[in-house]
């Protein structure tokens, strides 16, 4: 297919862009086969440079000869371009529509892309399974790495490297898959090295209704325990729930046979509900019109913070087993590809100060999120303003950034990384110019070749010059677990993510300024002092040598 | 202390607010000023201190098999649940507190017997160092439109307003007495602030005695006076904050509003900010709100909706952006009034000056702004917030939205302010405290009468002393923020006004961001500071030593400077917190009751000893989560930045969970 039979007009001028904040701007709108791009035709700089992708409704509207597009886009930021002539604001309008909505993965930016930087370290080579098992290694010889999904073949959503107790060989791995939501069988997830206490995560066995066990899943994870312990099985569902899933082949860990383990049920809620709770909260924060109680009430009844508060109070439970009852967890929803991942890699935020370091939080998402199979493709496919109710569209990934910007915000110097690094993680799983968050697991990823034909979203934003946007000037490395409030009085709205659009952020912005500048001119100081004291020491050594003789 | 049915009682229990697993064991003690709780604990000892006058209210619960519960909430949003073994105790405890929270003499008052340890000169001192008389000059007064009024000396012609006032200099003494017998109360037309750039005025009045059609020339004189002394404008705006119904009923009592048709060239404006009464109910509901024990988001917000309190909040400034707006962009006059004119009016006087003048966002300015809407206008500090026995009916957080006001700016604009969130916290505390004397009374005339000046502290020097607890880091005295006018959208960005957990939850340490970015950015700019001055003393040395050098004197220098602290990583080795109580009800983890010292306390309380411990940090309580506090990151070594909260409390909960 060609781009071009899909762009009918791709130039018009006198277009007029109306954005929040900004004066309109009058210039020429081109469309290109990943872009759109307007051009105010005074000085030919470009005012505005859209990734089709990033598009996730249209609207348009006539009056007269005069057309309007509205733009809404999956970054939550709404346009609108007014255009002269009718037919040509109609062509437009279908061609956006069309390229917006390219059903073949292959034909998206990341495969035409070619970076303008040069490339220092390949982002796909940075957070290889065995260096991350190499941390572990050292601590403990408890664990191994298992080739058992090297062909995808045992379970198509895990990566080709697992780490696994080293008591369990592959074949009883193999047994496992069987019992387990699509061959889930419980793997490593996080080595307290504190403690040697561990969080593995799997699917839901699938017990089925007449009870069915499985001897080598049992086997598997009692490996994990040691000798008197007992652990917890967190499941992120309420129990009936998870009761109801067995007339579906799914279910729970019966108590029976598992005794050394304790069952808690949670209620994180998954899919279309956060999807709908996403859309009546963008919906609340676009709202200009009503007043301050009904402000309060639409944030209310989106529900979006009462999910944040169940996923972070999960993940607080989950390192509190870890670090103060001293127990290993396994935790698992249904699929444990969502709710699952939420839990697991907040918990590690609280528990493991390398989460909490640039490298480390991409280190998280890279093991946690990408290499354990979160289906980016369907969940983010499209965003708050999508109204063809889709099944598997749902903001997990960014419930967990929220999730993270509310512990960062109790605690705004214990994170190397700031506010900036979690909006641009949203921005390039909805819609990006790099290979990263395509694909929905390794498998999908392997297959399109990803590694050869596309660039890693690690190798850009690694890059020094990049990598100080989104660095923490108030970072003082902190090598404490973080307990976060989980009450609602602390938890917030964020205001970075979700009025981006609709507020202006200058104030906020200088503050932000002012404090790199206090930070900035601090540290300056601090080394002319220490030259300064290094001269002077140098001085006067030679002034006691000349002394001595 | 005749009033103190027991002194003393032991083996009570302080319940923790957000898990009921804990209770800390430990011993009552009633003052003649404070309650305080001590701790059995032998290694902390915590103390926890509360003013009588801050005791809002006592509440005495049915007896359970574990004692008799006693539960005092504090006008400074502090909560503490009290569990007292014997019945009789509890009983005797809250009798003695009922009356002891209820003085009905000012000379009962905190303020009376609080003594700073300052000689005569240094309280004489701080008391001139708000001088209202400066701050006229400094708005650039008198000038060719206003000038300074006698008419009010020896509070002739109203009780509630200040000797020193200042009118158009149009206004003859019969207009000015003319319209203020036209005037609720008497309180006629004054300037609030003068604009001087643009010689445009706020002034403050209370709501004319209208009826259905009574005019008075005078008063109508007066508004066209108002209006002449700003030349570049051919009206004044007239803003009645109340609601328009309210102000309608009002006339049926004689009272009311200006009709434009009565008086020439003024533009009429309702802004309806609701009434004292309903204001204290939305607190009230409000506060229901924040006592809830492990609220969902929904109750949560459901219930700080159903309060209204931000509501209110963001009708005060909506008042307030619209007379900034018409003073610095329309260039008009406005007077402002509500019914009597001291709450409302002082209200939104304060934040349309707040928004208009960067002096004003300053800490000094502050205190000025303060000193002059409220204390010297004749807000009734001792009826709103209950100082003495009075009606309750009276009572409303007036001051309290303002300051809130304050802090929403604050939230919006955080380099436009000299102050920080501490500041205004302080401020709130001190209004109910009573231990100085600038809130007394409901005027300056009882003030007088009182010699408060002579007899108490005064609150503002106390903060100046102190003040490098109180800036604002991120504060800049240059750019465009801090020059003139701040400005805020006048459409309606609800989202803009948020609940302020740092006030109404601020004794619930754990709902709190765990890390202060003020605190640590001012630890930064002291060592910064340090280490411009060690600069200077290294080059200076380095010069020296060169010249030494140069001239083959051997003089021998000696290495003297000791080597610097490294940065302030010292204190997060303190950065130790607690879990909260995720599990919900579930019963997965046994709770582990702290083990409990049976030992007597055996505190001596002398009143020496209570007069010198230092008030401020009295206000202790207990807390869930022990986390670090950025308050000790001070560079030069980890001494505690006194703050009325944080002070001498050390978590204990670390411990609990380690050693079980």
């Amino acid at each position: 297919m060609e781009f071009a039979e899909l762009i009918k007009t791709p130039r018009v001028d006198n277009v007029v862009l109306h954005r929040p904040f900004y004066p309109a701007v009058e210039g020429t709108l081109c469309l290109t086969g990943h872009h759109l791009i307007l051009s105010s035709r005074q000085d030919n700089t470009e005012e505005l440079w859209l990734l089709h992708s990033n598009i996730d409704a249209i609207d348009k509207r006539f009056v007269g000869p005069l057309g309007t597009i509205i733009i809404k886009c999956k970054d939550f930021r709404i346009i609108q371009l007014d255009i002269p002539g009718m037919e040509e604001c109609l062509n437009i309008a279908s061609s956006i529509e069309a390229l917006s909505t390219l059903d073949s993965i292959t034909l998206m930016y990341p495969f035409f892309y070619r970076p303008m930087f040069e490339v220092i370290e390949d982002g796909w080579h940075s957070f290889l399974p065995e260096q991350e098992f190499e941390l572990y290694s050292s601590a403990t010889s408890e664990w191994r790495l298992s080739y058992v999904n090297k062909e995808f073949a045992v379970c198509p959503s895990y990566p080709p490297i697992v780490i696994v107790p080293k008591a369990i060989d592959d074949e009883a791995l193999r047994k496992v898959a069987t019992f387990r939501h699509g061959g889930r069988f419980p793997v490593l997830s996080y080595y307290h090295k504190k403690n040697g206490m561990v969080i593995m995560r799997s699917g839901q066995p699938l017990t089925g209704t007449n009870g069915r066990r499985c001897k080598e899943d049992e086997k598997l994870i009692n490996a994990t325990l040691r000798a008197g312990k007992r652990g917890y099985i967190i499941d992120t569902r309420p129990l009936n729930v998870a009761q109801q899933a067995r007339a579906k082949g799914g279910g729970f860990e019966q108590e029976a046979h598992y005794p050394q383990w304790r069952r808690i049920h949670k209620s994180i809620e998954r899919y279309h509900i956060l999807q709908e709770s996403l859309i009546k909260l963008v919906e609340a924060c676009n709202d200009q019109t009503h007043n301050m109680d009904r402000w309060l009430s639409r944030l209310e009844a989106s529900n979006w913070l009462t999910h944040i508060k169940e996923i972070l109070t999960t993940a607080c439970l989950a390192a509190q087993c870890l670090d103060r009852e001293g127990a290993s967890i396994l935790i698992h929803g249904t699929e444990g590809t969502d709710s699952t991942l939420q839990v697991t890699s907040l918990a590690q935020i609280i528990l493991e100060p390398r989460s909490r370091t640039i490298r480390g939080f991409e280190a998280l998402i890279e093991r946690e999120w990408l290499q354990a199979g979160h289906p980016f493709q369907q969940r983010c496919a499209q965003s708050a303003y999508c109204n063809s109710k889709q099944k598997w569209e749902s903001p997990v990934f960014l419930l967990f950034l929220d999730s993270v910007w509310q512990i960062l915000r109790q605690f705004p110097c214990s994170f190397e990384f700031n506010e900036n690094l979690l909006i641009m993680l949203f921005e390039h799983a909805y819609a990006s110019q790099f290979g990263t968050f395509l694909g929905n697991n390794e498998s999908e990823r392997c297959k399109l070749k990803l590694q050869q034909k596309t660039m890693s979203l690690w190798s850009w934003v690694n890059q020094p010059s990049e990598l100080s946007k989104f660095t923490n000037p108030l970072f003082e490395a902190n090598n404490l677990v973080i307990w976060p409030s989980v009450a609602p009085q602390s938890l917030q709205l964020w205001e970075g993510i979700f009025l981006r659009w609709n507020r202006s952020s200058k104030y906020l912005d200088e503050a932000y300024e002012e404090m790199v500048n206090i930070i900035e001119y601090n540290k300056e100081l601090q080394a002319k002092v220490n030259i300064l004291r290094r001269q002077l020491a140098e001085l006067e050594t030679e002034d006691g040598m000349q002394e001595s003789p | 202390m005749e009033h103190i049915r027991t002194p003393k009682v032991e083996n009570v229990r302080l319940v923790d607010r957000i898990s009921s697993k804990k209770a800390a064991l430990g011993t009552l003690y009633l003052t003649a000023t404070h309650v305080i709780f001590v701790e059995n604990a032998p290694d902390t000892r915590k103390e926890t201190w509360i003013l009588h006058s801050q005791i809002s209210t006592i509440e005495k619960q049915a007896t359970t098999a574990t004692g008799c519960p006693l539960l005092i909430r504090c006008k400074n949003f502090q909560l503490l649940q009290l569990i007292i073994p014997q019945e009789r105790d509890c009983h005797d405890v809250y009798i003695s507190l009922i009356r002891l929270a209820r003085p009905v003499k000012y000379e009962e008052l905190y303020c009376f017997s609080f003594n700073p340890k300052l000689d005569r000169e240094e309280r004489e001192q701080g008391w001139m160092l708000i001088d209202l008389s400066e701050e006229y000059k400094r708005m650039g007064l008198p000038d060719n439109y206003w000038q300074l009024s006698d008419v009010n000396r020896d509070y002739r012609v109203c009780d509630s307003y200040p000797t020193e006032l200042y009118v158009p200099r149009t206004a003859t003494a019969h207009i000015i007495v003319g319209s203020s017998k036209f005037r609720s109360r008497r309180r006629f037309p004054v300037l609030s602030y003068y604009h001087k750039d643009n010689h445009v005025s706020i002034c403050r009045s209370s709501q004319p005695l209208s009826g259905f059609s009574a005019r008075c020339l005078e008063d109508e004189q007066m508004l066209q006076a108002i209006r002449k002394a700003s030349p570049g404008s051919d009206f004044i705006y007239v803003v009645d904050t109340r609601p328009k119904l309210n102000a309608m009923a009002n006339r049926a009592a004689g009272k009311g509003y200006e009709s434009e048709d009565n008086y020439s060239n003024i533009k009429f404006q309702f802004i309806g900010i609701e009434n004292i009464h309903v204001m204290r109910n939305s607190l009230q509901k409000m506060l229901e709100v924040c006592e809830l024990k492990s609220p969902s988001v929904s109750d949560f917000l459901w219930g700080l909706e159903n309060s209204g309190w931000l509501r209110h909040i963001k009708a005060i400034m909506d008042a307030g952006i619209f007379i900034a707006k018409a003073v610095s962009e329309e260039g008009a006059s406005v007077l402002v009034h509500c019914s009597d004119g001291w709450d409302r009016t002082a209200q939104v006087c304060s934040v349309a000056s707040l928004l208009l003048d960067p002096h004003y966002r300053t800490l000094k300015g502050f205190m000025v702004l303060i000193e002059k809407d409220w204390i010297s206008f004749g807000h009734k500090f001792n009826h709103r917030y209950g100082n003495l026995d009075g009606d309750p009916k009276e009572i409303s957080p007036v001051i309290d939205q303002f300051i809130e006001c304050v802090w929403q700016l604050m939230e919006q604009f955080p380099c436009a302010f000299e102050f920080n969130e501490r500041f205004l916290i302080h401020i709130q505390h001190h209004i109910y405290s009573c231990q100085f004397g600038n809130f007394l009374c409901n005027s300056q005339k009882e003030r007088q009468e009182l010699k408060i000046q002579e007899r108490t502290y005064s609150l503002w020097a106390h903060l100046w002393k102190n003040r490098g607890d109180y800036l604002n880091p991120l504060f800049r005295d240059d750019p465009s923020q801090t020059q003139g006018t701040l400005h805020l959208p006048m459409t309606p960005c609800n989202f803009m006004y948020k609940f302020w957990s740092g006030m109404y939850n601020r004794f619930e340490k754990g709902l709190q961001p765990r890390q202060s970015v003020t605190d640590y950015l001012m630890a930064v700019k002291e060592e910064t500071q340090q280490l411009e001055e060690e600069l200077e003393a290294l080059e200076e040395r380095l010069e020296k030593i060169q010249k030494v050098q140069l001239n083959r004197t051997q003089v021998k220098s000696k290495q003297s400077e000791p080597s610097r602290h490294s940065g302030f990583s010292t204190s997060d080795n303190s950065t130790a917190n607690t879990p909260q109580d995720y599990s919900g009800n579930m019963k997965s983890f046994p709770s582990r009751s702290p083990s409990q010292g049976d030992e007597d306390s055996a505190l001596i309380l002398t009143q020496d000893n209570l007069k010198s411990s230092d008030p401020d940090l009295s206000a202790n309580s207990d807390q869930e989560s022990g986390v670090e506090d950025l308050s000790c990151r001070s560079p030069s070594g980890g001494e505690c930045v006194p703050s009325e909260d944080s002070g001498k409390d050390r978590d204990s909960d670390e411990a609990v969970f380690l050693t079980a």
